[in-house]
Protein backbone atom coordinates (compact mmCIF):
# COMPACT_ATOMS: atom_id res chain seq x y z
CA UNK A 1 0.00 0.00 0.00
CA UNK A 2 1.23 3.60 -1.07
CA UNK A 3 2.65 5.96 1.99
CA UNK A 4 0.15 8.62 2.73
CA UNK A 5 1.93 10.99 1.20
CA UNK A 6 2.41 9.86 -2.04
CA UNK A 7 -0.83 8.45 -2.59
CA UNK A 8 -4.15 9.78 -2.88
CA UNK A 9 -6.76 9.14 -1.06
CA UNK A 10 -10.39 8.24 -2.57
CA UNK A 11 -13.01 6.99 -0.50
CA UNK A 12 -10.63 6.49 2.87
CA UNK A 13 -8.32 3.95 0.86
CA UNK A 14 -4.81 5.16 -0.29
CA UNK A 15 -4.59 4.55 -4.06
CA UNK A 16 -0.91 4.58 -5.44
CA UNK A 17 -1.15 7.74 -8.17
CA UNK A 18 -0.88 6.86 -12.19
CA UNK A 19 2.46 6.39 -13.53
CA UNK A 20 1.56 8.33 -16.48
CA UNK A 21 0.53 11.86 -16.00
CA UNK A 22 -1.93 11.96 -18.76
CA UNK A 23 -4.48 10.14 -16.53
CA UNK A 24 -7.37 11.86 -15.08
CA UNK A 25 -8.62 11.90 -11.81
CA UNK A 26 -11.82 10.68 -13.53
CA UNK A 27 -10.62 7.91 -15.73
CA UNK A 28 -8.21 6.37 -12.75
CA UNK A 29 -11.56 6.10 -10.75
CA UNK A 30 -13.72 4.65 -13.35
CA UNK A 31 -10.99 2.40 -15.46
CA UNK A 32 -8.74 1.70 -12.73
CA UNK A 33 -10.56 1.39 -9.55
CA UNK A 34 -14.07 0.97 -11.24
CA UNK A 35 -15.65 3.29 -9.25
CA UNK A 36 -18.52 3.94 -12.32
CA UNK A 37 -20.29 6.89 -9.71
CA UNK A 38 -18.72 9.57 -11.07
CA UNK A 39 -19.91 9.90 -15.35
CA UNK A 40 -17.83 11.06 -18.05
CA UNK A 41 -20.38 13.64 -19.62
CA UNK A 42 -18.76 15.93 -21.94
CA UNK A 43 -14.64 15.17 -20.44
CA UNK A 44 -14.38 19.40 -20.52
CA UNK A 45 -15.67 20.73 -17.87
CA UNK A 46 -18.66 21.48 -19.20
CA UNK A 47 -21.32 19.37 -18.13
CA UNK A 48 -20.35 18.72 -13.79
CA UNK A 49 -21.44 14.95 -14.43
CA UNK A 50 -18.42 14.08 -12.83
CA UNK A 51 -18.00 16.33 -9.94
CA UNK A 52 -16.13 14.56 -6.93
CA UNK A 53 -14.82 16.21 -3.75
CA UNK A 54 -11.34 16.60 -3.12
CA UNK A 55 -10.70 17.87 0.79
CA UNK A 56 -14.27 18.49 0.67
CA UNK A 57 -14.20 20.69 -2.20
CA UNK A 58 -16.31 19.96 -5.52
CA UNK A 59 -14.20 19.77 -8.63
CA UNK A 60 -14.61 18.12 -12.05
CA UNK A 61 -12.35 15.08 -12.48
CA UNK A 62 -12.23 15.16 -15.98
CA UNK A 63 -9.56 18.12 -16.02
CA UNK A 64 -8.16 16.99 -12.94
CA UNK A 65 -4.73 15.02 -13.76
CA UNK A 66 -5.09 12.31 -10.99
CA UNK A 67 -1.03 12.65 -10.63
CA UNK A 68 -1.78 16.87 -8.64
CA UNK A 69 -4.04 15.31 -6.17
CA UNK A 70 -1.33 12.97 -4.36
CA UNK A 71 -1.65 13.91 -0.58
CA UNK A 72 -5.08 14.74 -0.96
CA UNK A 73 -8.38 13.02 0.03
CA UNK A 74 -10.68 12.50 -2.59
CA UNK A 75 -14.87 11.62 -2.15
CA UNK A 76 -16.68 9.92 -4.78
CA UNK A 77 -20.39 9.21 -4.59
CA UNK A 78 -19.45 6.00 -3.61
CA UNK A 79 -18.14 7.10 -0.18
CA UNK A 80 -20.55 9.16 0.62
CA UNK A 81 -23.23 6.81 1.62
CA UNK A 82 -22.40 6.18 5.25
CA UNK A 83 -22.82 2.92 7.88
CA UNK A 84 -26.53 3.92 8.43
CA UNK A 85 -27.58 3.87 4.80
CA UNK A 86 -27.93 6.81 2.05
CA UNK A 87 -26.72 10.10 2.66
CA UNK A 88 -29.69 12.42 3.70
CA UNK A 89 -28.97 13.95 0.29
CA UNK A 90 -29.42 10.98 -1.20
CA UNK A 91 -32.81 10.36 0.02
CA UNK A 92 -33.77 13.78 -0.52
CA UNK A 93 -33.13 13.18 -4.29
CA UNK A 94 -35.71 9.90 -4.17
CA UNK A 95 -38.09 11.57 -2.58
CA UNK A 96 -37.94 14.76 -4.64
CA UNK A 97 -37.58 13.11 -7.91
CA UNK A 98 -34.71 14.90 -8.45
CA UNK A 99 -33.54 12.31 -11.31
CA UNK A 100 -35.16 10.58 -14.43
CA UNK A 101 -32.24 8.67 -16.25
CA UNK A 102 -30.22 9.41 -13.02
CA UNK A 103 -27.07 9.77 -15.06
CA UNK A 104 -26.13 13.46 -14.04
CA UNK A 105 -26.96 12.31 -10.14
CA UNK A 106 -23.66 11.35 -8.61
CA UNK A 107 -22.02 14.71 -10.19
CA UNK A 108 -25.05 16.63 -8.92
CA UNK A 109 -25.40 15.04 -5.15
CA UNK A 110 -21.55 15.21 -4.96
CA UNK A 111 -21.73 19.03 -5.89
CA UNK A 112 -24.50 19.38 -3.45
CA UNK A 113 -22.26 18.46 -0.96
CA UNK A 114 -19.50 21.02 -2.00
CA UNK A 115 -21.95 23.68 -2.19
CA UNK A 116 -23.61 22.89 1.24
CA UNK A 117 -19.84 23.68 2.66
CA UNK A 118 -19.44 26.76 0.78
CA UNK A 119 -22.47 28.34 1.94
CA UNK A 120 -21.34 27.15 5.47
CA UNK A 121 -18.54 29.30 4.79
CA UNK A 122 -20.16 32.33 3.45
CA UNK A 123 -18.75 31.92 -0.31
CA UNK A 124 -20.58 34.33 -2.34
CA UNK A 125 -22.11 33.64 -5.73
CA UNK A 126 -23.32 35.66 -8.28
CA UNK A 127 -26.34 36.30 -7.24
CA UNK A 128 -25.46 37.51 -3.37
CA UNK A 129 -27.32 40.69 -2.89
CA UNK A 130 -24.68 41.78 0.11
CA UNK A 131 -21.05 40.43 -0.44
CA UNK A 132 -20.42 41.13 2.97
CA UNK A 133 -22.94 39.30 4.61
CA UNK A 134 -21.21 36.58 7.05
CA UNK A 135 -24.56 34.07 6.04
CA UNK A 136 -25.88 33.19 3.46
CA UNK A 137 -29.25 31.55 2.92
CA UNK A 138 -29.72 28.88 0.76
CA UNK A 139 -32.31 30.40 -1.14
CA UNK A 140 -33.69 28.93 -4.77
CA UNK A 141 -31.88 31.51 -6.72
CA UNK A 142 -28.83 30.62 -4.72
CA UNK A 143 -28.95 27.19 -5.03
CA UNK A 144 -29.77 27.49 -8.88
CA UNK A 145 -27.10 29.60 -10.01
CA UNK A 146 -24.12 27.45 -7.43
CA UNK A 147 -25.27 24.26 -9.56
CA UNK A 148 -25.56 25.55 -12.52
CA UNK A 149 -22.43 24.09 -13.42
CA UNK A 150 -24.18 20.65 -13.34
CA UNK A 151 -26.42 20.04 -16.71
CA UNK A 152 -29.58 18.05 -16.62
CA UNK A 153 -30.95 16.59 -19.57
CA UNK A 154 -33.57 15.45 -18.07
CA UNK A 155 -34.69 18.20 -17.13
CA UNK A 156 -35.19 17.01 -13.31
CA UNK A 157 -34.25 20.74 -12.37
CA UNK A 158 -37.04 21.11 -9.93
CA UNK A 159 -36.62 17.75 -7.94
CA UNK A 160 -32.96 18.70 -7.63
CA UNK A 161 -33.75 22.19 -6.03
CA UNK A 162 -36.07 21.15 -4.07
CA UNK A 163 -34.09 17.92 -2.95
CA UNK A 164 -30.98 20.71 -1.76
CA UNK A 165 -33.07 23.04 -0.59
CA UNK A 166 -34.79 20.59 1.83
CA UNK A 167 -31.56 19.18 2.85
CA UNK A 168 -29.70 22.29 3.83
CA UNK A 169 -32.31 24.93 3.72
CA UNK A 170 -33.33 25.10 7.62
CA UNK A 171 -33.00 28.99 7.12
CA UNK A 172 -34.25 28.52 3.86
CA UNK A 173 -36.89 32.04 2.74
CA UNK B 1 -2.59 13.97 -26.17
CA UNK B 2 1.59 13.50 -26.36
CA UNK B 3 3.29 11.89 -23.92
CA UNK B 4 5.10 14.32 -21.05
CA UNK B 5 6.34 14.22 -17.86
CA UNK B 6 5.37 16.18 -14.71
CA UNK B 7 7.11 17.59 -11.58
CA UNK B 8 6.28 19.46 -8.72
CA UNK B 9 7.90 22.80 -7.75
CA UNK B 10 8.38 23.46 -4.08
CA UNK B 11 8.93 27.65 -4.55
CA UNK B 12 9.13 29.81 -7.21
CA UNK B 13 13.33 29.41 -8.00
CA UNK B 14 11.91 25.75 -8.34
CA UNK B 15 9.49 26.59 -10.85
CA UNK B 16 11.89 28.84 -12.87
CA UNK B 17 15.00 26.37 -13.03
CA UNK B 18 12.62 23.77 -14.11
CA UNK B 19 10.70 25.92 -16.57
CA UNK B 20 14.16 27.08 -18.10
CA UNK B 21 13.96 24.43 -20.30
CA UNK B 22 12.41 23.89 -23.73
CA UNK B 23 8.73 22.50 -23.89
CA UNK B 24 7.98 23.06 -20.36
CA UNK B 25 4.69 24.90 -19.43
CA UNK B 26 3.29 24.95 -15.78
CA UNK B 27 0.38 23.49 -14.59
CA UNK B 28 -2.50 25.38 -12.45
CA UNK B 29 -5.76 24.17 -11.88
CA UNK B 30 -5.44 22.11 -15.41
CA UNK B 31 -8.72 23.79 -15.97
CA UNK B 32 -8.20 25.02 -19.41
CA UNK B 33 -4.36 23.36 -20.04
CA UNK B 34 -5.18 19.65 -19.83
CA UNK B 35 -8.46 20.76 -22.16
CA UNK B 36 -5.75 22.03 -24.84
CA UNK B 37 -3.11 18.91 -24.10
CA UNK B 38 -6.22 16.13 -25.33
CA UNK B 39 -6.50 18.51 -28.35
CA UNK B 40 -3.04 18.93 -28.92
CA UNK B 41 -3.31 22.09 -29.58
CA UNK B 42 -0.46 22.57 -26.70
CA UNK B 43 2.59 19.59 -26.85
CA UNK B 44 4.39 20.30 -23.74
CA UNK B 45 6.92 17.49 -23.25
CA UNK B 46 7.38 18.52 -19.36
CA UNK B 47 4.84 20.13 -16.66
CA UNK B 48 5.54 21.96 -13.96
CA UNK B 49 3.03 22.03 -11.51
CA UNK B 50 2.89 25.17 -9.58
CA UNK B 51 -0.20 25.07 -7.51
CA UNK B 52 2.57 24.48 -4.05
CA UNK B 53 3.09 28.29 -5.10
CA UNK B 54 2.18 30.98 -2.49
CA UNK B 55 -1.53 31.43 -2.78
CA UNK B 56 -1.58 33.54 0.48
CA UNK B 57 -3.86 36.86 0.48
CA UNK B 58 -2.55 39.46 2.76
CA UNK B 59 -2.60 43.27 3.39
CA UNK B 60 0.38 44.84 1.61
CA UNK B 61 0.87 48.65 2.45
CA UNK B 62 -2.96 49.66 2.01
CA UNK B 63 -3.53 46.96 -0.71
CA UNK B 64 -3.70 42.79 -1.08
CA UNK B 65 -1.13 40.86 -2.47
CA UNK B 66 -2.58 37.71 -4.00
CA UNK B 67 -0.65 34.68 -4.85
CA UNK B 68 -0.47 33.36 -8.10
CA UNK B 69 -2.10 29.44 -6.66
CA UNK B 70 -4.70 30.86 -4.78
CA UNK B 71 -7.77 29.24 -6.23
CA UNK B 72 -10.55 31.42 -7.40
CA UNK B 73 -12.69 30.69 -5.03
CA UNK B 74 -10.16 31.41 -2.60
CA UNK B 75 -9.52 34.81 -3.83
CA UNK B 76 -13.90 35.37 -3.97
CA UNK B 77 -14.86 34.78 -0.37
CA UNK B 78 -11.46 36.61 0.76
CA UNK B 79 -13.35 38.89 3.40
CA UNK B 80 -11.07 41.80 2.33
CA UNK B 81 -11.92 40.87 -1.39
CA UNK B 82 -15.76 41.35 -0.83
CA UNK B 83 -15.93 44.24 1.38
CA UNK B 84 -13.05 46.60 -0.46
CA UNK B 85 -13.01 44.98 -3.88
CA UNK B 86 -16.72 44.05 -4.30
CA UNK B 87 -15.99 43.82 -7.86
CA UNK B 88 -13.25 41.32 -7.95
CA UNK B 89 -15.15 38.84 -5.86
CA UNK B 90 -18.25 39.21 -8.35
CA UNK B 91 -16.43 38.93 -11.55
CA UNK B 92 -14.71 35.53 -10.40
CA UNK B 93 -18.13 34.19 -8.92
CA UNK B 94 -19.27 34.99 -12.41
CA UNK B 95 -17.29 33.10 -14.24
CA UNK B 96 -17.31 29.21 -15.23
CA UNK B 97 -18.53 26.86 -12.41
CA UNK B 98 -18.27 26.72 -8.72
CA UNK B 99 -16.43 23.46 -9.27
CA UNK B 100 -13.99 25.43 -12.37
CA UNK B 101 -13.49 28.15 -9.67
CA UNK B 102 -12.32 25.80 -6.81
CA UNK B 103 -9.90 24.45 -9.13
CA UNK B 104 -8.64 27.54 -10.93
CA UNK B 105 -5.83 29.47 -10.25
CA UNK B 106 -4.93 32.89 -10.42
CA UNK B 107 -2.20 32.45 -12.49
CA UNK B 108 -3.94 30.24 -15.02
CA UNK B 109 -6.96 32.26 -14.94
CA UNK B 110 -5.19 35.72 -16.29
CA UNK B 111 -3.41 32.93 -19.07
CA UNK B 112 -6.10 30.92 -20.19
CA UNK B 113 -6.37 31.17 -23.43
CA UNK B 114 -9.16 32.14 -26.21
CA UNK B 115 -12.44 30.54 -26.43
CA UNK B 116 -12.60 31.56 -30.16
CA UNK B 117 -14.18 28.03 -31.60
CA UNK B 118 -11.75 27.88 -34.37
CA UNK B 119 -8.85 27.65 -32.41
CA UNK B 120 -10.30 25.09 -30.70
CA UNK B 121 -10.86 22.83 -33.87
CA UNK B 122 -7.73 22.05 -34.56
CA UNK B 123 -8.10 19.73 -37.53
CA UNK B 124 -10.86 21.74 -39.90
CA UNK B 125 -9.72 25.61 -39.84
CA UNK B 126 -7.35 27.78 -40.21
CA UNK B 127 -6.13 29.90 -37.17
CA UNK B 128 -3.09 31.99 -37.08
CA UNK B 129 -2.58 31.37 -33.02
CA UNK B 130 -2.28 27.33 -33.69
CA UNK B 131 -0.27 27.99 -36.41
CA UNK B 132 1.28 31.52 -36.95
CA UNK B 133 0.79 32.79 -40.67
CA UNK B 134 -1.73 29.94 -42.15
CA UNK B 135 -4.42 32.93 -41.92
CA UNK B 136 -7.38 33.09 -39.70
CA UNK B 137 -11.14 31.89 -40.43
CA UNK B 138 -13.43 33.90 -38.08
CA UNK B 139 -12.02 37.24 -39.58
CA UNK B 140 -14.55 35.81 -42.66
CA UNK B 141 -16.45 33.43 -40.71
CA UNK B 142 -18.80 33.06 -37.60
CA UNK B 143 -17.69 35.84 -35.43
CA UNK B 144 -20.51 36.73 -33.17
CA UNK B 145 -18.47 36.03 -30.19
CA UNK B 146 -15.11 37.93 -31.34
CA UNK B 147 -13.52 41.38 -30.51
CA UNK B 148 -14.66 45.02 -31.50
CA UNK B 149 -12.23 46.47 -30.39
CA UNK B 150 -7.88 46.12 -30.45
CA UNK B 151 -8.02 43.10 -33.10
CA UNK B 152 -6.16 43.16 -36.31
CA UNK B 153 -7.19 41.34 -39.40
CA UNK B 154 -4.62 38.41 -38.43
CA UNK B 155 -6.67 37.80 -35.46
CA UNK B 156 -10.18 38.85 -33.74
CA UNK B 157 -10.41 36.73 -30.96
CA UNK B 158 -11.38 37.58 -27.38
CA UNK B 159 -9.52 36.97 -23.98
CA UNK B 160 -12.28 35.11 -22.11
CA UNK B 161 -11.36 35.87 -18.42
CA UNK B 162 -14.00 37.28 -16.08
CA UNK B 163 -11.16 38.10 -13.31
CA UNK B 164 -8.66 39.71 -15.43
CA UNK B 165 -11.41 42.31 -16.51
CA UNK B 166 -11.93 43.41 -12.23
CA UNK B 167 -7.92 43.48 -12.00
CA UNK B 168 -8.20 46.05 -15.17
CA UNK B 169 -10.18 47.86 -13.47
CA UNK B 170 -8.51 47.85 -9.67
CA UNK B 171 -4.86 48.75 -11.23
CA UNK B 172 -3.48 45.64 -11.03
CA UNK B 173 0.10 45.14 -10.91
CA UNK B 174 1.56 41.28 -11.98
CA UNK B 175 4.55 40.13 -10.18
CA UNK B 176 6.96 37.72 -12.19
CA UNK B 177 9.77 35.71 -11.40
CA UNK B 178 12.39 34.37 -14.42
CA UNK B 179 15.55 33.57 -15.03
CA UNK B 180 16.83 36.82 -14.75
CA UNK B 181 15.18 38.00 -11.63
CA UNK B 182 11.84 39.50 -10.72
CA UNK B 183 9.82 42.29 -12.48
CA UNK B 184 6.40 43.84 -11.88
CA UNK B 185 4.25 45.03 -15.27
CA UNK B 186 1.05 46.29 -14.77
CA UNK B 187 -2.06 43.98 -15.07
CA UNK B 188 -3.57 46.37 -18.81
CA UNK B 189 0.22 45.58 -19.90
CA UNK B 190 0.35 41.64 -19.16
CA UNK B 191 -1.50 40.96 -22.45
CA UNK B 192 -0.31 41.76 -25.63
CA UNK B 193 -2.59 43.27 -28.87
CA UNK B 194 -2.64 40.38 -31.91
CA UNK B 195 -1.14 42.80 -34.29
CA UNK B 196 0.25 40.45 -36.77
CA UNK B 197 1.63 37.83 -34.26
CA UNK B 198 -1.51 36.44 -32.46
CA UNK B 199 0.44 33.49 -31.43
CA UNK B 200 2.49 36.22 -28.84
CA UNK B 201 -0.35 36.79 -26.32
CA UNK B 202 1.44 37.80 -23.21
CA UNK B 203 4.53 40.19 -22.30
CA UNK B 204 5.64 37.04 -20.82
CA UNK B 205 9.79 35.70 -21.48
CA UNK B 206 9.98 31.69 -22.19
CA UNK B 207 10.00 30.52 -18.74
CA UNK B 208 8.60 33.25 -17.38
CA UNK B 209 6.33 32.90 -13.59
CA UNK B 210 3.09 35.00 -12.50
CA UNK B 211 4.24 34.68 -8.80
CA UNK B 212 1.33 37.32 -8.08
CA UNK B 213 -1.23 39.89 -8.35
CA UNK B 214 -0.66 43.17 -5.97
CA UNK B 215 -3.90 45.52 -6.06
CA UNK B 216 -3.44 48.70 -4.60
CA UNK B 217 -5.99 50.42 -2.18
CA UNK B 218 -9.17 51.24 -3.89
CA UNK B 219 -9.35 55.18 -4.17
CA UNK B 220 -11.31 56.61 -1.84
CA UNK B 221 -15.03 57.02 -1.47
CA UNK B 222 -15.44 54.88 -4.57
CA UNK B 223 -18.14 52.22 -4.84
CA UNK B 224 -17.04 49.29 -7.78
CA UNK B 225 -19.08 46.43 -9.57
CA UNK B 226 -18.69 43.89 -12.55
CA UNK B 227 -21.93 43.21 -14.58
CA UNK B 228 -22.08 40.35 -17.37
CA UNK B 229 -24.15 39.90 -20.01
CA UNK B 230 -24.71 35.98 -21.80
CA UNK B 231 -26.31 34.33 -23.57
CA UNK B 232 -27.89 32.56 -20.60
CA UNK B 233 -28.16 33.83 -16.75
CA UNK B 234 -25.02 32.02 -15.31
CA UNK B 235 -22.10 29.65 -16.44
CA UNK B 236 -21.37 30.84 -19.91
CA UNK B 237 -18.62 33.30 -21.20
CA UNK B 238 -19.43 36.76 -21.82
CA UNK B 239 -20.66 38.26 -24.88
CA UNK B 240 -19.91 41.95 -22.91
CA UNK B 241 -18.89 42.65 -19.24
CA UNK B 242 -18.35 45.69 -17.51
CA UNK B 243 -15.99 46.41 -14.41
CA UNK B 244 -15.98 49.84 -12.52
CA UNK B 245 -14.76 51.40 -9.77
CA UNK B 246 -16.62 55.14 -9.53
CA UNK B 247 -16.78 58.04 -6.95
CA UNK B 248 -19.07 60.32 -6.78
CA UNK B 249 -19.58 63.80 -4.66
CA UNK B 250 -21.38 66.48 -5.15
CA UNK B 251 -22.96 64.90 -8.24
CA UNK B 252 -19.65 65.14 -10.33
CA UNK B 253 -17.52 62.29 -10.80
CA UNK B 254 -13.81 62.21 -8.16
CA UNK B 255 -12.81 58.89 -9.87
CA UNK B 256 -13.34 56.55 -12.86
CA UNK B 257 -12.31 53.44 -13.58
CA UNK B 258 -13.68 51.37 -15.92
CA UNK B 259 -12.56 47.89 -17.61
CA UNK B 260 -14.09 45.89 -20.67
CA UNK B 261 -14.57 42.41 -21.21
CA UNK B 262 -15.58 39.84 -24.24
CA UNK B 263 -15.11 42.52 -26.58
CA UNK B 264 -11.38 42.69 -27.18
CA UNK B 265 -8.04 40.50 -27.40
CA UNK B 266 -7.28 41.65 -23.39
CA UNK B 267 -9.03 42.78 -20.89
CA UNK B 268 -9.89 46.41 -21.97
CA UNK B 269 -9.01 49.47 -19.96
CA UNK B 270 -11.44 52.21 -21.02
CA UNK B 271 -9.55 55.10 -20.73
CA UNK B 272 -11.35 57.33 -23.00
CA UNK B 273 -14.64 57.05 -21.37
CA UNK B 274 -12.37 57.47 -17.84
CA UNK B 275 -11.22 60.19 -19.57
CA UNK B 276 -14.43 62.05 -20.57
CA UNK B 277 -15.89 61.09 -17.16
CA UNK B 278 -13.60 62.84 -15.05
CA UNK B 279 -14.49 65.92 -12.73
CA UNK B 280 -18.05 65.75 -15.18
CA UNK B 281 -21.49 65.71 -13.69
CA UNK B 282 -22.61 62.22 -12.74
CA UNK B 283 -25.61 62.07 -15.09
CA UNK B 284 -27.04 59.14 -17.27
CA UNK B 285 -26.60 61.47 -20.44
CA UNK B 286 -22.88 61.51 -19.74
CA UNK B 287 -22.60 58.03 -18.86
CA UNK B 288 -23.11 57.23 -22.53
CA UNK B 289 -21.54 60.05 -24.13
CA UNK B 290 -18.39 58.24 -22.39
CA UNK B 291 -19.44 54.82 -23.40
CA UNK B 292 -19.50 56.05 -26.71
CA UNK B 293 -16.56 57.79 -26.70
CA UNK B 294 -14.95 54.40 -25.72
CA UNK B 295 -16.82 52.77 -28.69
CA UNK B 296 -16.09 54.93 -31.27
CA UNK B 297 -13.35 53.58 -32.85
CA UNK B 298 -14.85 49.95 -32.42
CA UNK B 299 -14.81 48.04 -35.77
CA UNK B 300 -17.28 45.32 -35.22
CA UNK B 301 -17.61 42.38 -37.60
CA UNK B 302 -20.30 40.70 -39.48
CA UNK B 303 -21.89 38.93 -36.66
CA UNK B 304 -20.91 40.85 -33.48
CA UNK B 305 -22.27 44.65 -34.83
CA UNK B 306 -24.53 44.12 -31.60
CA UNK B 307 -21.86 44.05 -28.96
CA UNK B 308 -21.83 48.17 -29.80
CA UNK B 309 -25.02 48.97 -28.67
CA UNK B 310 -24.36 46.00 -25.86
CA UNK B 311 -21.47 47.57 -24.37
CA UNK B 312 -22.64 51.40 -24.23
CA UNK B 313 -25.88 49.94 -22.54
CA UNK B 314 -24.24 47.96 -20.21
CA UNK B 315 -21.53 50.38 -18.89
CA UNK B 316 -24.27 53.26 -19.18
CA UNK B 317 -26.18 50.99 -16.66
CA UNK B 318 -23.54 49.81 -14.17
CA UNK B 319 -22.31 53.57 -13.77
CA UNK B 320 -25.76 54.72 -13.26
CA UNK B 321 -26.27 51.94 -9.93
CA UNK B 322 -23.06 53.05 -8.84
CA UNK B 323 -23.87 56.84 -9.21
CA UNK B 324 -27.33 56.39 -7.85
CA UNK B 325 -25.35 53.79 -4.44
CA UNK B 326 -23.87 57.56 -3.61
CA UNK B 327 -26.16 59.92 -4.13
C1 LIG C 1 -16.71 24.96 -19.08
C2 LIG C 1 -15.84 26.13 -18.74
C3 LIG C 1 -16.38 27.40 -18.59
C4 LIG C 1 -15.58 28.49 -18.25
N1 LIG C 1 -16.13 29.73 -18.11
C5 LIG C 1 -15.35 30.78 -17.75
C6 LIG C 1 -15.88 32.09 -17.59
O1 LIG C 1 -17.08 32.31 -17.73
N2 LIG C 1 -15.04 33.09 -17.21
C7 LIG C 1 -13.70 32.88 -17.02
O2 LIG C 1 -12.98 33.82 -16.66
N3 LIG C 1 -13.16 31.67 -17.22
C8 LIG C 1 -13.95 30.63 -17.57
N4 LIG C 1 -13.40 29.40 -17.77
C9 LIG C 1 -11.96 29.28 -17.78
C10 LIG C 1 -11.36 28.99 -16.42
O3 LIG C 1 -11.60 30.10 -15.58
C11 LIG C 1 -9.88 28.79 -16.65
O4 LIG C 1 -9.72 27.55 -17.28
C12 LIG C 1 -9.08 28.82 -15.37
O5 LIG C 1 -9.19 30.05 -14.71
C13 LIG C 1 -7.62 28.51 -15.65
O6 LIG C 1 -6.92 28.40 -14.44
P1 LIG C 1 -6.06 27.10 -14.14
O7 LIG C 1 -5.32 27.34 -12.86
O8 LIG C 1 -6.88 25.88 -14.19
O9 LIG C 1 -5.05 27.16 -15.36
P2 LIG C 1 -4.31 26.02 -16.18
O10 LIG C 1 -5.26 25.38 -17.11
O11 LIG C 1 -3.54 25.15 -15.26
O12 LIG C 1 -3.27 26.91 -16.99
C14 LIG C 1 -3.67 27.87 -17.95
C15 LIG C 1 -2.42 28.51 -18.55
O13 LIG C 1 -1.74 29.30 -17.57
C16 LIG C 1 -0.38 28.90 -17.44
N5 LIG C 1 -0.04 29.13 -16.04
C17 LIG C 1 -0.74 28.69 -14.95
N6 LIG C 1 -0.22 29.21 -13.82
C18 LIG C 1 0.84 30.00 -14.19
C19 LIG C 1 1.77 30.82 -13.48
N7 LIG C 1 1.73 30.95 -12.15
N8 LIG C 1 2.71 31.49 -14.18
C20 LIG C 1 2.78 31.36 -15.53
N9 LIG C 1 1.93 30.60 -16.25
C21 LIG C 1 0.96 29.93 -15.59
C22 LIG C 1 -0.35 27.47 -17.92
O14 LIG C 1 0.93 27.13 -18.41
C23 LIG C 1 -1.40 27.49 -19.02
O15 LIG C 1 -0.83 27.98 -20.20
C24 LIG C 1 -14.20 28.29 -18.07
C25 LIG C 1 -13.63 27.03 -18.22
C26 LIG C 1 -14.43 25.95 -18.55
C27 LIG C 1 -13.80 24.60 -18.71
S1 LIG D 1 -9.72 34.78 -34.33
FE1 LIG D 1 -7.65 34.33 -33.60
S2 LIG D 1 -7.94 32.47 -32.43
FE2 LIG D 1 -9.76 32.63 -33.75
S3 LIG D 1 -9.23 31.54 -35.68
FE3 LIG D 1 -8.64 33.66 -35.96
S4 LIG D 1 -6.47 33.66 -35.39
FE4 LIG D 1 -7.34 31.82 -34.48
S1 LIG E 1 -17.35 15.08 -17.75
FE1 LIG E 1 -16.36 16.47 -16.43
S2 LIG E 1 -17.60 18.21 -16.60
FE2 LIG E 1 -18.47 16.91 -18.09
S1 LIG F 1 -31.49 12.71 -14.56
FE1 LIG F 1 -31.01 12.32 -16.64
S2 LIG F 1 -29.45 13.78 -16.96
FE2 LIG F 1 -30.17 14.35 -15.05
Amino acid sequence: MADSADAIRINGTAVEPPGDPRVSLLDLLRERLELHGAKKGCDQGACGACTVLADGERIVSCLALAVQYTGREVVTIEGLTGEDGPHPLQRAFVEHDGFQCGYCTPGQICSAVGMAAELERGVPSYVTDDLAAERIAPGRDEVRERMSGNLCRCGAHNGIVAAITETYGTEAR
Amino acid sequence: MIPFTYARAENAADAVRLGAADGVKYLGGGTNLVDLLRESIERPTTLVDVTGLSSAIEERDAGLLIGAAARNTAVAEHRLVRTRYPVLSRAISSGASAQIRNMATVGGNLLQRTRCPYFYDADGFRCNKRNPGEGCDAVDGSNRTHAILGASSACVAVHPSDLGVALAALDADVHLHGTTGNRTVPLTELHRLPGDRPDVETVLEPGELITAIELPAPPPATRSAYRKVRDRASYAFALVSVAAVLGVEDGRVTAARIALGGVAPKPWRARTAEAALLGGPATEQAFRAAAEAELADAKPLRDNGFKVELAARTITAVLGRLAREQA
